[in-house]
């Protein structure tokens, strides 16, 4: 049972969701919310709470209070395990990429195949489907079998990308995916995220602190100061002037 | 429940699956067995025909080579248990002590009535209850596994000196278990090899072998990823455990005795020594159980080599130490040079 809204499906809603670190306040009863074919941008100056939310979508951290709604039916996530069963996939900052293992490995973490009811890998079966998600969205890397350590940046990010969106993802979420890269290697990943944009099946939230980027790639722009959204408009009525004043106003107010 | 993501298998095709492609361990293991264990596997080798060329005294003899396989099969086990916790980023220094204290654990349930066989099982249990403990501490405590495992090693050192009373006690001498266990000849060598072969079927072909190594690669990433990293660590903590304790059954049993001075820092450190020799990484990630077998065998070669060429025992150190470094250099010098050759077939 999906909620329509302006009829197409939400994937995830968030409504009152509050997070503390001991005496730190992450989040503050923050609510957003994301639909099928829509790229949400969430920015926010560092310390403003973009990796916890990110964290809690993701199942890594509970919220303290506050629901979750997945595809309208309210869940909480459990696990990142949990998570991932639902269709949430995520890359983080640092990718999760394992160097010593091949990319065929890495593509499959934590979801390798297996000759079920034997816990035996099925190899040859992983490297196939790797190098055909490889191949449907256009990233060319020598060998399947190359150790992730051995690529570059750009090839890595573009693989931590593959793996989300190539197991059927629903919702998929990108922490500051542009931050280590060159232009090159950025523009490979958004032109990446565009061609996954048409698919209309898949609702992407990415943080990224290039705001023209942000403008560009997203329909949306949402943004955390303090733990709470503050800001929520569509990307066309803004513009990377008016982000930029927003995130530096506080500054100038105080002093 | 939801369907499962379609990077899992589709349901209940191929149930037959594992018997219908090659081996899995085997074909794996061409894969995974490469270059490191290749140079190893040559430098035992040259190591066995020198001194067979240089001793006296018949190195090529079925009672020497079952005497090296008699000083290799301890390291050799209790190496495959450090390899898995070594490259899930952990160590055990507590498990020559294992060692030392598990036949005293096996008399204990003997004298009590139970049967050999189950008095050795309640012995491994044991083991693994103590590397459960260790491997909790570590991740509940966050204290850091030298440090926990240092303390674990003194303090079974002071419970097997307790139990024993400081004396060596005779080891159970009839029956089938204690044939099969370490009084036949050949069969601690045989349980070295079977333990090898299982080990490393386990670490390069199931999805723990996986989560393993990415524990020990990239923690946080492999976490991210929902694996419960802890527990990986925990099970081998365990593993390496249980896998210590039953090299120190085997090994008081064929000598007949069950010695509270055997065992110790001297064993841990010998079969940490074999799986660097081998290959493994200390800082997790890379390493495999064959590769630690092979730096075992090559220390028992040399060992018995430099007993029968009558070369001072105090020199044995001084080539178990250079063997080490050597190794280390070479695993960090082949590690440096592949990435570079690497990244340049990335950029061209």
């Amino acid at each position: 049972m999906n909620a329509e809204v302006n009829g197409v499906a939400e994937v995830i809603r968030a409504e009152h969701v509050s997070k503390r670190f001991g005496p730190v306040s992450a989040l503050r009863d923050v609510n957003l919310s994301v639909r099928r074919g829509e790229i949400l941008g969430l920015i926010g100056d560092n310390g403003a709470g973009k990796s916890t939310l990110i964290k809690i979508l993701t199942g890594f951290h509970q919220p303290d209070s506050g629901q979750l709604y997945f595809e309208g039916e309210q869940v909480p996530l459990r696990s990142v395990t949990h998570a991932r069963s639902l269709g949430i996939e995520t890359v983080f900052q640092d990718l999760a990429m394992v160097n010593e293992l091949p990319v065929y490995l890495n593509l499959h973490l934590n979801k390798e195949l297996v000759y079920r009811p034997f816990p035996f890998l099925r190899r040859r079966e992983m490297k196939r489907r790797a190098r055909e998600a490889l191949d449907s969205i256009g990233i060319s890397i020598p060998s399947v079998s190359a150790q992730v350590g051995q690529l570059s940046g750009g090839q890595r990010q573009a693989i931590a990308v593959a793996r989300s969106v190539y197991s059927d993802a629903k919702l998929l979420l990108l922490d500051e995916p542009l931050a280590a890269m060159g232009a090159k290697e950025g523009s490979l990943i958004l032109r990446l995220l565009a061609q996954l944009k048409q698919r209309q099946d898949l609702a992407i939230i990415l943080i990224a602190h290039n705001y023209s980027q942000i403008v560009d790639v997203c329909d949306r722009v949402n943004l955390l100061q303090h733990g709470e959204i503050t800001f929520d408009k569509p990307s066309k009525d803004t513009s990377v002037a008016e982000l930029l004043e927003l995130v530096h106003a506080e500054y100038r107010l105080g002093g | 429940m939801r369907r499962a993501p379609t990077l899992r298998p589709s349901g209940a095709k191929r149930p037959n699956g594992a018997g219908n492609q090659t081996m899995p361990g085997l074909a794996v293991l061409s894969g995974w067995v490469r270059v490191k264990e290749l140079s190893i596997l040559l430098v035992t080798v040259a190591a066995g025909i020198y001194f067979s060329l240089t001793t006296s005294v018949g190195f090529n003899s079925v009672e020497n080579y079952h005497t090296i396989a008699q000083y290799v099969a301890p390291w050799a086990i209790v190496a495959a248990g450090q390899v898995m916790l070594l490259i899930c980023g952990e160590i055990d220094l507590s498990a020559g002590f294992v060692f030392t204290l598990s036949p005293f654990l096996l008399m204990v349930f003997y004298n009590n009535g139970a049967p050999l066989f189950v008095a050795l099982l309640g012995a491994l249990v044991l083991s693994a209850v103590i590397g459960t403990v260790n491997g909790l501490i570590r991740t509940v405590f966050n204290v850091p596994a030298f440090i926990t495992t240092l303390g674990m090693a003194f303090l079974l050192q002071g419970l097997s000196l307790v139990i024993s009373g400081g004396s060596p006690v005779s080891a159970p001498s009839t029956g089938w278990v204690v044939t099969w266990f370490g009084r036949g000849p050949w069969t601690e060598f045989v349980w070295a090899l079977l333990i090898v072969a299982a080990m490393q079927v386990l670490l390069s072909t199931t999805r723990f072998g996986i989560y393993t190594q990415a524990t020990g690669g990239n923690p946080i990433g492999a976490a991210e990823s929902g694996i419960r990293t802890n527990r990986i660590k925990v099970i081998n903590f365990a593993l390496s455990s249980t896998l210590a304790g039953f090299a120190g059954i085997l090994q008081g049993t064929r000598v007949g005795s069950y010695d509270p001075t055997n065992g110790g820092f001297n064993t841990m450190f010998f079969a940490v020594a074999a799986a660097v020799i081998g290959g493994t990484a200390l800082f997790g990630g890379s390493g495999t159980v064959v590769g630690a077998f092979l730096g075992a065998l090559l220390l028992g070669i040399v060992y018995d080599g430099f007993n029968l060429t009558g070369i001072n025992a105090s020199a044995f150190p001084v080539v178990l130490g250079l063997a080490i470094l050597v190794a280390m250099l070479l695993n960090v010098y082949l590690s440096v040079l592949r990435s570079r050759l690497g990244s340049s077939r990335g950029e061209s």
